[in-house]
């Protein structure tokens, strides 16, 4: 470009300059400024015809009012008319002029369009510098209709200068980042590409940049470029460092040439051609190597310019991620860089370690570094640095170090820095919850979280360990302690004021044995800290506190007289105030078994993603509301009690129930259990024998004893008389293997209902509450289809309005060796006695098969076991001392009396075993509540064997007398 | 009350910063110059509130003063305390600017700590001041012992702006009626609001401690004198109606007796020695406008304006009126000016956007005109010219309130020389304030 010569210095524009720089006052330059705009609006005014130079002079002048801060409306005109002189220096000030204070003014749009058309299809390079300049500085709309056409054309054409062509790609650049949709992709494109192969490497450098733009949108037009690339890029590593002449920067050829390449390459996979591949690893390796080698300068221009192509080679070996050997070095220079004294360089390798970790090839060699990752942690000076830090253990975490990365994660997170500590402690709580092996470190870590940095501990990330204590049964216990420990200490964080108050409610229970965690004791902790809290913490804490008015009788007075206290009454807090109101009423009205209902522990949660990780993508990225909500209504439920949760809760309730070691409890496999088709007989011998000691237990066996000669249990016989009268006519055979007892399943929920030469009948079932869900299984053991296969389930009066059984349809063949699944609703509406028939009908080989089994639907299924201390079972025994509420029976034992089997049994009947209630302890006591859809049966019992005799004698007492006699004789026949 | 005060130059550089109460941190100095003087926009009220501390101030030229406050003080008695402190420093060394203000600092410190304590303003009445302040250039009259240490009993005494002892050797007065006239009228000549603001500045030099009284042709007193007086006839009603002024409200120096005003509506008092300003007043009603304006603008398509200004001289052809100056303000886009004027001088200031036109003198009952020529450039503004009035400077010697002092009397029993051996100058001064004219 031609120099300024002297004679083009202003001299009228420097006097002005500094006239205004000696101003001594606003108010000063103003006057000096509006003197100066009156002298060339009179300059300007037209009627004398002013030269070049002077009006370069003005327009410059006005360009520096404005600059100040002033209004200009005038002299647009002038600078148009720059553009059309021949000088250099005219020109440009009239470009420049224009690129600063263009306005929509379209008569002046029109003729500045007009002279940059002029000066781009003039042949003089520097002409259409300036014009291609001013384009790409104003960049709007109205330059990117009038130039989208011409531009690309000056760009492809064979004979423009170098120079130009350098212009023209980045002014296309520019508006294609403006106004892409003005930019249409044609038959240049392709040449574009080939602008890559350029002798001069400013137009190569210039052309890239536009490429990758361009690739970034459509990838495929442009796909020939990455063998171009790879041949470009491999000539200048390889290179000399002189070869290149004006493009070596400090001894390393073409910095932001390489670095711009490694981009586009980076737009697209690793090449398919094995040759361009083996070509570009080559080069990656050769940028490698070359970090290896000793620096040619001291100069940090040096360093910086080799890091900046090492850097964009690794992101593009970590982008392919296809080549472990590069990946392992890649990460091995990275390892290097890590204690690296220049920090933006330690920096720079965390952040891409941060990445290489994600990739399978390159985690471990990554992992090898966790020392000084660590070290960078605890010695870092800048904070962003020790950000990264924190980014790259989280990242390489995995269950093999993640004790070790939590541990250390827990200690820096006390000197951390105050703007870094909420997302570390995210990261936190997400590892110690993805890779924890035993829960106990798992809450132990948490409560350490809170401990060390309580303000920063998000309500998710407490959620989620109340959920987790929640759904782990063997952590609850533990929790428990923890939580009173930590909540010992003289001051304590809010947030485990909240856990404390939450899992002391739930699970206070578990450690009210000791009397160092008494339930006054608990309860005075959790009390100690009531007043220095929110409100919602407060809230909160009286919700825990009723659950202990049902988890610890003793406390009731105690904590009748807290939430009487007028603080809490009359509290100015509407939701403590209600809170405090309902609660007190609700524990002065309602019976035991109302209160341990309403106060039920709460069900397990649904499995779902963490919420935390949820908040850590949220801190990531933009925020989604609906998590939020989501939380927030997850928070409401728990707060209102569990009972919504059983809708939500059903595969949880799956894996509960399909567990075996919570059902099955030892008792022998469903198959095995053949044998119980005889014991019955003996059954109903015993009842007889012992009939006269309770009146309702002799009628239950006078009605037993009658049909006695057929060898079938009671439950048996009542099954035949339920066997609707379309089905009598099934042959005899078939209704031999009806009598199956259904006494096996009273204790537990699978097993094998019914089986024949054709059809196997299996079960499993689930309740909750008064609801229950059966899995019948059709299995059809012959190698025929069945075909017009119907089921129906008959409930007689009474039953039908105590039991809503609802069967869903099946299929109506069966294919053979297949089974079919079944599902069956049912809903206990009241207390009863009958059960439900499944009658199943179906052509086998053309001939109609029809067979009646009993499902095994029986009363105690919708019990809760109920979990109390020896005082308060006592209490409630008394309670139901009403004769009729009150039924026993003595009986012979049928088994072997052995402790365990006899437990599990009494588990598997529904109720909880309370140990160390009884006296005696060779006695067993349980206790449950039986829902119905109606009402809600409290129920207590106690087995108490006699060894010697061979006998046990059951006693039941509940608070409805039919329910007592059901259950007793349901759960006589077990023992 | 006042926690500080702080004095800077245009620049925003502290030249005196006197702090009297802790609530006041060194940070508040940087507050004022960061939020005000060097605020992006031009702050136009003189109390700013920032973070939590209040900030009063005046401007003199180029010089701030900046009184601060964290409490909830009476903001009228800090610019009163600010007026005054401007007063006594234009006593002390003349003009405030920042080379007088560089030169005198000591003595400018001194002065705070006598008229400031702990934030509570105190005497500043100049003259009580430079009997006991004396730094540069001000020598003290009184040397003796004797008079030395009546200085705590008249300052503390009840006629605190006076001593005892005076002797004058000519007991002479002087006393100026100082009036601003401010304007705006319509293109049409309706005067859309006006009023006159006045001082009666006195200077005494009179012996012993004389009792004065003083009287003018107020409205409230001339009406009580017509009733209370042998004459009540409807005509001298008429004539003193007629020459009587209405004021609007008043305030007095703080030797006037207050008590007397209220009951009698009578001005008496016992007059500090020197100058001083006795009272200052208001009034709306029955103005005498000296001038009148009026323009004619006339746009010659895009290019060209024509402005057309006569103004007319509206009081007795006797007394001529001085220092004449209008102001024509120009558009923007002004290129260029022909003016021509029949009389003074008349220019193009291109630097303030506006035509100057100054007249030395005119007498009254008088005509003048100028007409100008105004080329504009054309632009591609939208924006049209607001037109900003045209506006007047000028001085004459008569009060446009119509005031008239009707006597000052002068009584001291204990000398022996009577009201008739007082020489008395009265002089009346009007000046314009905003006087201004829409076109």
């Amino acid at each position: 470009m031609p120099a300024v010569s002297k004679g083009d210095g202003m001299r009228g524009l420097a006097v002005f300059i500094s006239d205004i720089r000696n101003c001594k006052s606003k108010e000063a330059e103003i006057k000096r400024i509006n003197k100066e705009l009156a002298n060339i609006r009179s300059k300007f005014k037209g009627d004398k015809a002013l030269d070049g130079y002077s009006k370069k002079k003005y327009v410059c002048k006005l360009l520096f009012i404005f600059l100040l801060g002033h209004d200009i409306d005038f002299g647009h005109m002038e600078a148009v008319n720059l553009l059309s002189s021949n000088k250099y220096t005219e020109k440009q000030i009239g470009y420049l002029f224009i690129s600063v204070l263009v306005n929509s003014n379209s008569d002046l749009i029109r003729l500045i369009n007009n002279a940059i058309k002029n000066d781009l299809s003039s042949r003089n390079p520097t002409f259409m510098n300036l014009a291609l300049h001013c384009i790409a500085n104003v960049g709007s709309r109205e330059m990117a209709e009038a130039f989208a056409a011409d531009v690309p054309r000056i760009l492809v054409a064979g004979d423009t200068m170098d120079s130009v062509k350098q212009s023209a790609a980045l002014c296309l650049l520019r508006l294609n980042r403006t106004s892409p949709d003005l930019v249409p992709m044609g038959e240049w494109t392709a040449r574009v590409v080939h602008l890559l192969n350029d002798q001069h490497l400013g137009v190569v450098t210039a052309a890239t940049s536009l490429i990758t733009t361009l690739a970034q949108k459509n990838p495929d037009d442009f796909k020939t470029s990455v063998s171009l690339a790879v041949a470009r890029l491999s000539r200048i590593v390889t290179s000399a460092s002189t070869d290149l002449q004006d493009y070596t920067y400090y001894f390393v050829a073409a910095p932001w040439l390489s670095v711009k390449l490694l981009r586009l390459l980076q737009c697209y996979p690793p090449p398919e051609d094995a040759a361009i591949r083996g070509r570009l690893t080559e080069c990656l390796e050769t940028i490698l190597n070359k970090a290896q080698e000793p620096p040619k300068s001291k100069k940090v221009q040096h360093s910086n310019a080799k890091n900046a192509v090492l850097f964009e080679a690794i992101s593009l070996i970590i982008h392919h991620d296809s080549e472990p050997t590069l990946l392992v070095r890649a990460c091995n220079q990275l390892g290097q860089f890590l204690q690296h004294r220049e920090t933006n360089l330690r920096y720079l390798a965390l952040e891409s370690m941060c990445t290489l970790a994600s990739s399978e090839f390159s985690h471990e060699a990554v992992k090898t570094h966790i020392d000084t990752v660590i070290n960078a942690l605890k010695t870092e000076r800048d904070v962003s640095v020790r950000q990264r830090a924190v980014d790259l253990l989280y990242a390489m975490c995995d269950r093999s170090n993640a004790k070790q990365i939590v541990a250390e994660m827990l200690s820096y997170l006390e000197t951390a820095d105050y703007s870094i500590r909420e997302e570390i402690v995210l990261k936190v709580a997400i590892l110690a919850e993805k890779y924890a092996v035993d829960y106990t470190w798992y809450v132990d870590t948490i409560l350490n979280l809170i401990r060390i940095a309580g303000d920063y501990v998000s309500e998710e990330v407490w959620y989620r360990v109340i959920q987790i204590v929640i759904n782990r049964d063997d952590v609850q216990g533990y929790a428990a302690k923890t939580v009173f420990e930590a909540l010992q200490a003289p001051a304590c964080h809010e947030n485990l004021v909240k856990v404390g108050g939450y899992i002391l409610g739930e699970f206070g229970n578990l450690i009210a044995g000791d009397p160092r965690s008494s339930p006054l004791v608990q309860f005075n902790l959790l009390h100690s800290k009531f007043h220095l809290c929110s409100v919602p913490t407060r809230a909160l804490l009286l919700s825990a506190y009723i659950k202990f008015i049902n988890l610890f009788p003793e406390v009731k007075g105690t904590i009748q007289e807290v939430l009487r206290s007028d603080s809490q009454l009359r509290n100015a807090d509407v939701e403590l105030q209600q809170r405090a109101v309902e609660y007190l009423r609700l524990s002065c009205i309602a019976s035991t078994d109302i209160l341990a209902t309403v106060l039920e522990e709460m069900p397990p949660f649904p499995e779902r993603e963490s919420s935390i990780l949820a908040k850590l993508k949220r801190k990531k990225g933009p925020g989604t509301v609906p998590d939020i909500e989501e939380n927030r209504k997850e928070r409401n439920a728990n707060v209102n009690g569990g009972t919504n949760h059983t809708t939500t809760t059903p595969n949880a309730k799956v894996a509960a129930a399909a567990s075996p070691d919570l059902l099955g409890l030892g008792s022998p496999s469903p198959l095995s259990s053949t044998p119980p088709a005889l014991p019955p007989t003996a059954a109903s011998l015993l009842i007889d024998v012992f009939s006269e000691n309770s009146p309702g237990a002799a009628a239950a066996a006078a009605a037993a004893a009658a049909p006695i000669a057929v060898p079938a249990a009671p439950v048996a016989d009542d099954n035949f008389s339920s066997i609707t009268p379309e089905s009598l006519h099934v042959a005899d055979s078939i209704l031999a293997d009806v009598q199956e007892p259904t006494d096996k399943f009273v204790c537990k929920n699978n097993g094998v209902l019914y089986e024949n030469q054709l059809l196997q009948i299996g079960l499993k079932c689930e309740y909750r509450q008064s609801l229950g869900r059966m899995y019948v299984f059709f299995g059809n053991k012959t190698s025929t289809q069945f075909l017009s296969f119907a089921t129906s389930v008959v409930c007689q009066e009474p039953l039908a309005s105590q039991l809503n059984v609802h069967p869903k349809p099946v299929d109506p063949t069966v294919d053979g060796g297949a089974q079919l699944q079944q599902i069956i609703n049912i809903e206990c509406v009241s207390d009863f006695v009958e059960a439900a028939v499944l009658n199943i009908q179906f052509r086998y080989g053309g001939i109609l098969q029809n067979i009646a089994v009993k499902l095994p639907i029986t009363l105690n299924k919708f019990f809760q076991p109920t979990e109390m201390i020896s005082q308060d079972f006592f209490q409630r025994w008394k309670q139901l001392s009403a004769p009729q509420q009150e039924v026993q029976n003595i009986f012979k034992a049928k088994h072997s009396m052995d402790t365990e089997v006899t437990k599990a049994k009494i588990i598997g009947f529904g109720v909880a075993l309370l140990d160390g209630v009884d006296p005696n302890p060779s006695n067993f006591v349980g206790a449950g509540v039986i829902h119905t859809k109606t009402t809600q049966v409290g129920c207590l019992l106690r087995l108490e064997p006699n060894t010697q005799a061979q006998m046990y004698r059951l006693t039941l007492r509940t608070s409805r007398d039919t329910v007592s006699q059901r259950l007793c004789d349901l759960l006589s026949d077990q023992f | 009350m006042i926690g500080g005060l702080f004095i800077y130059n245009h620049k925003g550089e502290v030249l005196i910063s006197r702090v009297y109460r802790d609530d006041i941190g060194r940070n508040a100095v940087d507050a004022f110059r960061v939020n005000v003087i060097h605020a992006r926009q031009q702050v136009r009220s003189p109390v700013n509130n920032i973070a939590r501390t209040s900030f009063f101030h005046v401007k003199r030229s180029n010089i701030w003063l900046a009184a601060v406050t964290k409490q909830n003080v009476n903001a009228a008695m800090v610019f009163e305390f600010l007026y005054k402190m401007c007063d006594v420093m234009t006593a002390y060394f003349g003009k405030i600017s920042e080379e007088n203000i560089k030169n005198n600092f000591v003595l400018i410190y001194e002065l705070l700590d006598e008229i400031l304590d702990f934030g509570y303003p105190q005497n500043s009445e100049t003259g009580a001041l430079k009997t006991f302040i004396t730094q540069q250039g001000i020598k003290s009259q009184h040397h003796t012992k004797e008079e030395q240490s009546q200085i705590t009993s008249q300052v503390t005494g009840q006629i605190g702006w006076r001593r005892e002892g005076i002797k004058y050797r000519r007991n002479e007065l002087f006393l100026d009626v100082l009036e601003s006239v401010n304007l705006l009228m319509s293109p049409q000549g309706q005067v859309l609001s006006a009023h006159v603001s006045g001082r009666v500045v006195m200077k005494s030099y009179l012996s012993g401690m004389p009792e004065c009284k003083f009287g003018m042709n107020d409205k409230i007193i001339i009406d009580k004198q017509g009733k209370g007086g042998t004459t009540t006839t409807d005509e001298a009603g008429k004539s003193s109606g007629k020459q009587a002024i209405a004021i609007d409200d008043c305030t007095f120096h703080q030797c006037v007796r207050l008590s007397k005003f209220d009951t009698e509506r009578s001005i008496s008092f016992i007059p500090p020695d020197g100058e001083y300003e006795l009272m200052r007043y208001r009034t709306t009603k029955d103005i005498i406008l000296p001038f009148r304006v009026i323009p004619l603008v006339r746009e010659v398509g895009r290019t060209k304006l024509e402005v057309k200004v006569v103004i007319k001289s509206n009081f007795k052809p006797s007394l001529l009126a001085q220092k004449i100056e209008v102001r024509i303000p120009t558009p923007l886009n002004t290129s260029g000016v022909q003016v021509i004027c029949m009389k003074g001088k008349a220019k193009y200031k291109a630097s303030e956007n506006a035509i100057v036109w100054k007249i030395k003198r005119m007498a009254g009952m008088k005509e003048s005109q100028i007409s100008a020529e105004i080329e504009l450039l054309p632009t591609n503004d939208k924006k049209k010219w607001a037109r900003p009035p045209i506006s007047m400077n000028f001085e004459v010697p008569f009060a446009p309130s119509g005031l008239k002092v009707r006597y000052l009397k002068v009584f001291e029993p204990k000398l022996n020389y009577s009201d008739h051996d007082v020489i008395k100058w009265v002089r009346y001064i009007g000046r314009s304030g905003i006087y201004e004219t829409r076109c």
